[in-house]
């Protein structure tokens, strides 16, 4: 069982943010972690390869200036390898091309599944994992609540608005993962020491034969409305009663 | 190229379109001159009235897709229409399950980019989108540069929906090609989950726990509290990812859009992720023990306490009115 997770290096979402002047796209030039979002994804897949008694966790992930400190994070929780693809080419790729990159790249690794994170945390587009399974016209199923492995077959609970479905495919394929499918570990000293050596395998757009035709730009970045400023106030111990005021001045009670 | 012909994407439940169908069809109706529908399902002929209403002249059915994902024949659907000359100007989407899987694999069968998480859009010779960034904090405006229609998917609440009384439109049906492996799943079962009160992007009220509630035991004050308000409850990403409360109660950029007439955010800091998906309320009344913490910059009532000598207190006092 041979199980890629696609995985994101991220700006610490923690850390102040901001928008490259010219291309207003996200400043990505300082050190990225791993999104937490992919944590999910890379523990499924370490728990799957196990359950099915052997096979390898492969990490793939897209990242400017050979930027590694977030695969050694997932590394270190467990993944046998990574390929990360790096390339100037790439600043500001879109979705769609971010797909293709990603698509070229797991094919090389042969997967029985593809996990990835419903969406990334920095540009949440949220498209890209079934752009992905398009591209390796592959059946899909996104907003995982639970993921099993029964043969040839994976068994999925799926979100949706009313509760969720069970829903079943043929492998290969690709899932997204929401929060919450299973507690990721946290890596151990040993793991982080063992990371240090696993097989990174760095590629370029001519490696994979992709091409980076963004199909979209930003115009403009505007502040937005800014809300009228409220009543702070220190509880003194009537915190309570001046919610249940203010809640009354609207009439909802 | 000007845009006059739009096709929305229009999802439907039993009970009808959903409403973010009905405020993607108001949108398209404010920009262009012919609005048409791609729909499926077992209900799409008796959906045709409801979406006439809203200005659709025209449906086109894909058909009631059994067991299927709409994911993969909706979009390859769409993308043989587009591939035949019978391309709209422009194909917007609702930001949900099943409207992310026909956009995202619409744009790589098609190979057309996508803008998501529009909230605005501006009409002329192209669309003009309009998206929230750092929480809501400053709005980037984007567009399309290449040809073929757009894909635009619009999360919800971001236009009110209004009928324009039009006549039931016609139903046409939209023919889907052979779709190989990508329509390998199948769903085998389908479970509701009971629900008491209203529904989190529908509440007047909503209360939502995060991070400061300390343990998930004390989400019991946040369902308590939403239901004296006749409510629902909500959660920060933090809460949910810690395993706490389930991936539908989460407000937030991955989780819902919520615009109620009160928010109440209790032991939640104000990260950007949550800030988007609540910035709208009407009113928003914060309770946090740090009084630096970001949500405080857009409350209307913010008490800097303690969640858990507060939130006790407020069940008491309107369990006793």
């Amino acid at each position: 069982m041979n199980v890629v997770v696609c995985v994101k290096q991220i700006p610490d979402p923690a850390a102040p943010q901001s928008l490259e002047p010219g291309t207003h796209t996200l400043d990505r030039s300082g050190k990225l972690i791993l999104d937490d979002s992919d944590a999910y994804g890379v523990e499924m897949a370490l728990q799957l390869a196990e359950q099915a008694g052997g096979g390898e966790v492969t990490l793939v992930s897209m990242a400017p200036n050979g930027e590694t400190s977030g695969l050694r994070t997932a590394l270190a929780m467990g993944a046998a390898k990574a390929i990360l693809v790096s390339d100037d080419a790439l600043k500001g790729a879109d979705a769609l091309t971010t797909a293709k990159v990603l698509a070229a790249a797991i094919k090389r690794a042969e997967p029985d599944l593809i996990l990835t994170a419903t969406e990334s945390s920095d540009g949440y587009t949220g498209t890209t994992p079934v752009q992905i399974a398009e591209i390796l016209g592959l059946p899909s199923i996104t907003f995982a609540k639970s993921v099993a492995i029964d043969g040839s077959t994976v068994k999925v609970d799926r979100q949706t608005e009313a509760g969720y479905d069970e829903v079943t495919s043929p492998l290969p394929a690709v899932v997204t993962v929401t929060a919450g499918v299973v507690e990721p570990r946290y890596p151990s000293f040993k793991g982080i020491m063992a990371a240090k050596s696993k097989p990174v395998e760095t590629l370029t757009l001519a490696d994979l034969g992709v091409t980076n035709a963004n199909g979209q730009e930003i115009t403009s970045v505007d502040d937005a409305e800014a809300r009228a400023a409220g009543e702070i106030v220190v509880d003194e111990g009537d915190g309570a009663q001046r919610i249940v005021a203010f809640l009354e001045q609207l009439k909802v009670i | 190229m000007a845009i006059d012909k739009i096709w929305v994407v229009a999802e439907a439940t039993d009970a009808g379109l959903t409403t973010i169908t009905l405020e993607l069809l108001t949108a398209a109706r404010s920009l262009a001159s012919t609005v048409e529908a791609v729909a499926w399902g077992p209900n799409t002929s008796s959906n045709a009235a409801q979406l006439g209403e809203y200005g659709v002249s025209t449906v086109h059915d894909v058909g009631d897709l059994g067991t299927a994902l709409p994911g993969a024949p909706v979009a390859a659907a769409i993308a043989a229409a587009i591939a035949a000359g019978q391309a709209p100007d422009a194909i917007l989407i609702p930001t949900s399950y099943d409207g992310r899987d026909i956009a995202g694999r619409l744009s790589a069968r098609a190979d057309l980019p996508v803008l998501t998480n529009i909230t605005g859009l501006v009409g002329g010779d192209s669309l003009t989108t309009q998206h929230p960034v750092f929480g809501g904090a400053q709005i980037v405006s984007a567009r399309f540069t290449g040809q073929g229609p757009g894909i635009y998917v619009i999360r919800a609440k971001s236009f009110a929906p209004e009928p324009s009384g039009g006549a039931p439109a016609a139903v046409s049906s939209l023919a889907v090609p052979d779709l190989g492996a990508t329509n390998g799943a199948a769903v085998v079962a389908r479970h509701v989950e009971e629900r008491t009160g209203p529904k989190l992007d529908e509440a007047p009220v909503v209360v939502s726990g995060g991070r400061g509630l300390g343990e998930q035991a004390n989400y019991a004050m946040i369902e308590e509290l939403a239901k004296l308000l006749n409510g629902a409850p909500g959660a920060s990403r933090a809460i949910v990812d810690a395993g706490w409360v389930p991936y539908a109660n989460q407000v937030g950029q991955t989780g819902k859009t919520v615009k109620p007439n009160v928010y109440l955010a209790c032991g939640i800091s104000g990260a950007t992720q949550h800030m988007v998906g609540m910035k709208g309320s009407k009113n928003i009344i914060a309770v946090n023990k740090d009084a630096d913490a970001p949500i405080f910059t857009i409350a209307d009532l913010g008490i800097v306490g303690d969640v858990h000598k507060v939130l006790p207190a407020l069940i008491e006092a309107l369990k006793s009115r």
